[in-house]
């Protein structure tokens, strides 16, 4: 009732209730900053301040701004928001490969960058940054961006909640202003991709259940009965992440005025726990969210119904039920008890299956259609990046097994593993997807060049193979370097010989980040002239990619299996 | 409760449970009769353009 009033009068009720909680808010920060001790939670504190006020006034000039009474037309799509999406994704992406250069370039010449007055800049601070950025900053907002365009189109109707999803995106950007600067201060809980502290920790729980719960509402009102296989994906990832989170971050606050907290766990209970959370974040996280991407944009640009809808519905199964095990494998060789290694080892080598199950149905989505290959980048960016997850879920259980993990563990090769699944994988799935929503959301014809889509799609690709090749090469090196013993049972090498003699692998790992963050910059220009409803000069009648306005539905063209 | 109990709760009935569980949904996943409405699913993405029919 009190809805249905306050819209005649021009109010949402949603609107009220994000300022409402924004302004509680304002006041929690206001105490923060007056009262606290700590001097690092005292910047929060104004910090928080700042960007809550900012929030309000926002609020304000817009509601006011909105004469025609009609704040969110249940007959449109809410388009405005991933718009937003797509901007900020990119500026996060830019930011956090740019992070990911520079210190793969201190590892190179760590004297050369080494900054005794400025410890904010160095190594330990900003490595905590980059994973976090390029994880939670920019893989985040792909996802939001993308979950936000696909439940809508897949429900067929506008996002539920009205302000709440604004009230979701921003208040996901204030996590990550509080996390970076929280990082950059030295403000950490110290836990491998979740090293905020309780407050910011509190602060993304109650973001992510107005996540839940606006993407929960969409489902609810869909006018499109069955509910589209990446929706399922998506909520998959939605839950799970809330529960992990939550589990992980269980922590008591020195006090409510401190920055500072200890964790409810200790020793390899808490080992245990970090790792099952930092597995399944690759696993629902980087996985589970980016098939839901895959699930949508690779039928919709390539105009293939799924390959196979059954496979996508057991694979999703199987994918939830085991990954979830798979954590203890981090922790070989450790106080963790052997059957809990065994279980882990298990389950990851029995991961292979569903994950090769979701790499065939996306590339077979391709039948039929594969000269798109050739003649549009954007999919062939798409079906790389299954190429790259095929590639990195075979190598996965394969260095979980103890006896290859004894030789991987702790070298280069786990780093270039990750960055396979992390370049390749979700970033080139997640660049297809940015592609397609700035050509769809801004509704153009075509992108402003499909040129530079190939040259960011080949810098990318050279960039990644000089990444993990490097990497792979640096890995095994030092891994067998460590276990060599001389004639007399002695180690072969100190460990500063086996520093010593990758130097020449962390100089090409640096040039293979160098071209991927250059392949980064050419899309964000490609996406900003889309936008602004530019043809590169000479493309114009180029008809690359096709456009995707009104096409026809293809329900009579081929059964899907 | 001690680690026993709890374990072989764990290995029988909740070994059960998941079993059973996902034998369900690979049920519903290849139930014949649910073929034509994953045909029609499978041409979801494609048939969603706006503006939103009612």
């Amino acid at each position: 009732m009190a809805t249905t009033t306050m819209q005649k009068n021009g109010i949402d009720f949603s609107v009220l209730t994000v300022g409402l909680f924004v302004g509680v808010f304002t006041l929690l920060a206001l105490m923060v900053a007056a009262w606290s001790p700590d001097p690092l939670f005292n910047i929060h504190g104004w910090l928080s301040l700042g960007m809550s006020l900012v929030a309000i006034l926002a609020i304000c000039f817009w509601a006011a701004n909105r004469k025609d009474g009609k704040l969110f037309d249940e007959t449109q799509y809410e388009d405005t928001l991933i718009k937003w999406g797509v901007g900020v994704s990119m500026f996060w992406g830019v930011v956090g490969i740019l992070v990911g250069f520079v210190i793969a370039m201190q590892l190179t010449f760590p004297s050369l960058l080494y900054f005794e007055e400025f410890g904010f800049l160095n190594f330990g601070r900003l490595r905590p940054l980059h994973t976090s950025a390029v994880i939670f900053a920019f893989g985040g907002n792909v996802l939001l961006a993308t979950s936000f365009h696909v439940v809508q189109r897949t429900c067929r109707t506008r996002i539920a909640g009205g302000m709440w999803p604004w009230f979701v995106f921003w208040g996901y950007q204030a996590f990550i202003v509080l996390a970076a600067t929280g990082y950059v201060m030295g403000v950490t809980a110290g836990r491998e991709y979740a090293e905020p502290e309780w407050y910011v920790d509190l602060w993304l729980t109650i973001v992510w259940v107005a996540y839940l719960l606006v993407f929960l509402g969409t489902i609810w009102k869909r006018k499109e009965p069955h509910i589209y296989v990446a929706n399922w994906f998506y909520l998959a990832f939605i839950v799970t992440i809330a529960m992990l989170h939550i589990v992980n971050n269980l922590a008591v606050p020195i006090s409510p005025l401190s920055s500072q907290s200890v964790s409810l766990m200790a020793g390899v209970q808490d080992a245990l726990t970090q790792w099952w959370y930092g597995h399944n974040a690759v696993g629902f996280f980087l996985t589970a969210g980016f098939l839901a991407i895959m699930y949508y944009y690779i039928p919709k640009r390539a105009e293939r119904p799924v390959f196979s809808y059954r496979l996508s519905i057991v694979h999703f199964w199987a994918l939830i039920f085991i990954y979830i095990w798979a954590g203890p494998h981090h922790l070989h060789y450790t106080a963790l008890p052997q059957w809990a290694q065994t279980l882990g080892m298990t389950f990851s080598i029995m991961l292979w299956m569903p994950s090769w199950g979701g790499m065939i149905n996306g590339l077979m989505t391709l039948s039929g259609a594969w000269d798109k290959l050739r003649t549009d980048p954007v999919i062939r960016m798409m079906v790389v990046s299954l190429a790259f997850y095929g590639m990195s879920t075979f190598e996965g259980p394969l260095m979980s097994v103890r006896a290859v993990n004894s030789l991987s563990h702790y070298t280069d090769w786990t780093i270039g593993h990750v960055h396979s699944g992390a370049l390749g994988w979700v970033g080139f799935i997640s660049f297809g997807a940015l592609y397609c929503l700035a050509q769809w959301m801004w509704k153009r014809d075509r992108l402003y060049s499909a040129n530079m889509v190939e040259w960011h799609f080949w810098t990318a690709t050279i960039g990644i193979v000089l990444y993990i090749c490097s990497m792979w090469v640096s890995g095994i090196m030092e891994g067998l370097m460590w276990r060599a013993y001389n004639e007399f049972g002695f180690l072969e090498y100190t460990f500063v010989e086996t520093v010593e003699a990758k130097h020449i692998s962390y100089i090409i790992r640096s040039l293979g980040g160098l071209l991927y963050l250059v392949g980064a910059l050419i899309m964000s220009f490609n996406i900003y002239m889309t936008a602004k409803g530019k043809t590169r000069k000479g493309e114009e009648d180029h008809v690359h990619a096709p456009t995707n306005d009104g096409i026809p539905a293809r329900a009579e063209a081929v059964p899907a299996e | 409760m001690n680690y026993e109990t709890l374990s072989s709760f764990a290995q029988t009935w909740g070994l059960l449970y998941f079993v059973v569980l996902f034998l369900g949904a690979c049920t519903y996943a290849l139930w014949p009769s649910k073929k034509s409405e994953f045909e029609r699913a499978a041409n979801l993405p494609l048939i969603d353009e706006e503006p939103i029919n009612e």
